[in-house]
């Protein structure tokens, strides 16, 4: 589990992220919604330690992140994968080198367990067959499955998604969708998901955290979206008149 | 450039030197990102450093010729001074120059185009020191792979200057070959190595700074990829002065 405490964040005089307290649990995927500039990156950047807060802190289990020395950082990091919204495969690195990367760089494998683990990690995000291209001969949605595979390959705790349904279609982001909340489910590990796709907070919502302004302007699940009557919710998530109409009809039902 | 914007890059290179002299988080790894960057910086720059070699080593010699036309000096110290200027000054000076050229601004574009993609982000998510793995492979590669392209440079002068004045008639063999033998004195094959060491270690971690903190986009990248040139080269000559203060 993680858990943010008072956690503020400034640029300057600009103050993205003002107090978030909250908690992503463990088996489920967390997701933080908002619109653009609500503080959804900032706040996913401090998680994984990229940018530091302002004040507040951040805890994973019992670990208190904000204040770890590079060694322990680094250590809590190993257990850490992150799915980036363009995905940053290395480039000149083949589809299997770049799922290899981690375990050339922290394990002692040998070179046909490295293989098996990679063919893994493939066959789990069902791209076997690829590990010779190279990341720019592969299609977006392969991208993220291919950076899904790298992030998974060291049997990660903790699994960070920024965006991952962007620049994909409706159909392709359900695939990465349910790998994502199937990896979770599987692994039991804290999947948190930054994203505005309305199709993943109805389906793989266990835990919704909306940002607003720079603070969490509600928390609740899947279920509750659809009743809540937070107006900032209902004005994010239902805001095109068709999206009302389906909200509507499916609470009729 | 304001004295605190300048205390300011000097803080910050010194923090990411500090953090790139680590231990390896896997030997092999690094290990091999130095071969490959050996490769790069070494092979990779012999035809450009060969080629400017020949002709400081040519135009050093027809341009001594000239100057010492009709004086008393004997003309087999064109081969000296061919030898002595390009050894202690022309072969460290201009190699490195034009390898912060060459291997600077693609150290400055490779890092900085990793920054931009968020591949550093990335490693440093995994949990690679991302300063040690990205400077000092490069680092490591340029102190061994520029010192022997710097003496191969040196060598080729001397030949390029025996082409430009002996089969044209502007001295004998024997004289040109006197006068590369005449008055050696070892220390300045030590200076020369101590320059293209010192060269060597600014031309490449300054170019790594200036793409390891690259912000912005494709504009920001070139100018990075600019000032590690100009800034490797103002730095080089700032060093070969101080080095030519203390050595000689």
């Amino acid at each position: 589990m993680i858990r943010t405490e008072n956690v503020f964040k400034s640029f300057g005089e600009a103050e993205i992220l003002k107090g978030i307290s909250t908690e992503f649990y463990s088996g489920q995927t967390n997701l933080i919604i908002g619109r653009s500039g609500a503080g959804k990156t900032v706040l996913l950047k401090l998680l994984v330690g990229l940018l530091s807060p302002t004040s507040g802190n951040i805890w994973y289990n019992d670990v208190d992140f904000c204040n770890l020395n590079k060694k322990d950082l680094r250590a809590i990091r190993m257990k850490v994968g992150m799915l980036f919204q363009a995905s940053a495969l290395f480039d000149s690195m083949t589809v299997e080198q770049n799922i290899r990367f981690p375990l050339d760089m922290f394990t002692n494998m040998t070179k046909k367990e490295k293989l098996d683990r990679v063919n893994y990690c493939l066959e789990r995000v069902s791209l076997e067959g690829v590990n010779d291209k190279y990341p720019s001969e592969t299609s977006g949605g392969m991208q993220k499955r291919v950076g899904i595979a790298r992030a998974i390959v060291l049997d990660p705790i903790y699994l960070f998604c920024d965006e991952p349904n962007s620049g994909l279609d409706p159909k392709t982001s359900i695939v990465i969708d349910e790998l994502i909340r199937s990896i979770t489910e599987e692994k039991q590990i804290t999947t948190v998901i930054n994203t505005h796709d309305m199709n993943s907070v109805m389906e793989i919502g266990d835990n919704i955290i909306l940002l607003h302004q720079g603070e969490v302007a509600w928390r609740g699940n899947k279920t509750e979206v659809l009743e809540s009557e937070n107006q900032i919710l209902r004005d994010f998530i239902f805001a095109s008149p068709f999206l009302q109409r389906l909200r509507d009809t499916a609470l009729e039902k | 450039m304001g004295i605190s914007k300048f205390l300011y890059h000097l803080g910050r290179y010194v923090l990411m030197m500090r953090t790139a002299i680590a231990r390896p988080e896997k030997l092999s790894m690094y290990y091999r990102e130095t071969l490959r960057q050996m490769n790069d910086i070494g092979i990779g720059s012999l035809v450009i450093v060969g080629l400017i070699a020949v002709f400081i080593g040519a135009v050093t010699a027809v341009q001594f010729a000239y100057q010492l036309e009709g004086s008393f000096v004997p003309r087999y110290y064109i081969g000296y001074i061919v030898r002595d200027s390009t050894i202690i000054e022309l072969a460290p000076t201009i190699s490195c120059l034009v390898l912060a050229g060459k291997v600077g601004s693609n150290i400055a574009a490779e890092i900085g185009g990793m920054r931009q993609k968020e591949h550093i982000d990335a490693m440093e998510i995994m949990g690679v020191n991302t300063a040690a793995y990205l400077v000092m492979p490069k680092v490591i590669a340029a102190l061994f792979v520029i010192p022997m392209l710097v003496a191969l440079a040196a060598f080729i002068s001397i030949i390029g200057g025996y082409l430009a004045s002996v089969p044209t008639g502007l001295m004998s063999d024997a004289e040109y070959v006197l006068g590369v033998r005449s008055f050696f004195e070892q220390r300045n094959i030590t200076m020369m190595f101590v320059k293209s060491l010192v060269f060597a270690f600014i031309l490449t971690t300054v170019s790594c700074y200036q793409g390891y903190y690259v912000k912005g986009g494709s504009i920001e990248l070139g100018r990075a990829s600019t000032n590690a040139v100009v800034f490797s080269d103002i730095l080089i000559l700032l060093a070969d002065y101080l080095i030519a203060i203390i050595l000689t």
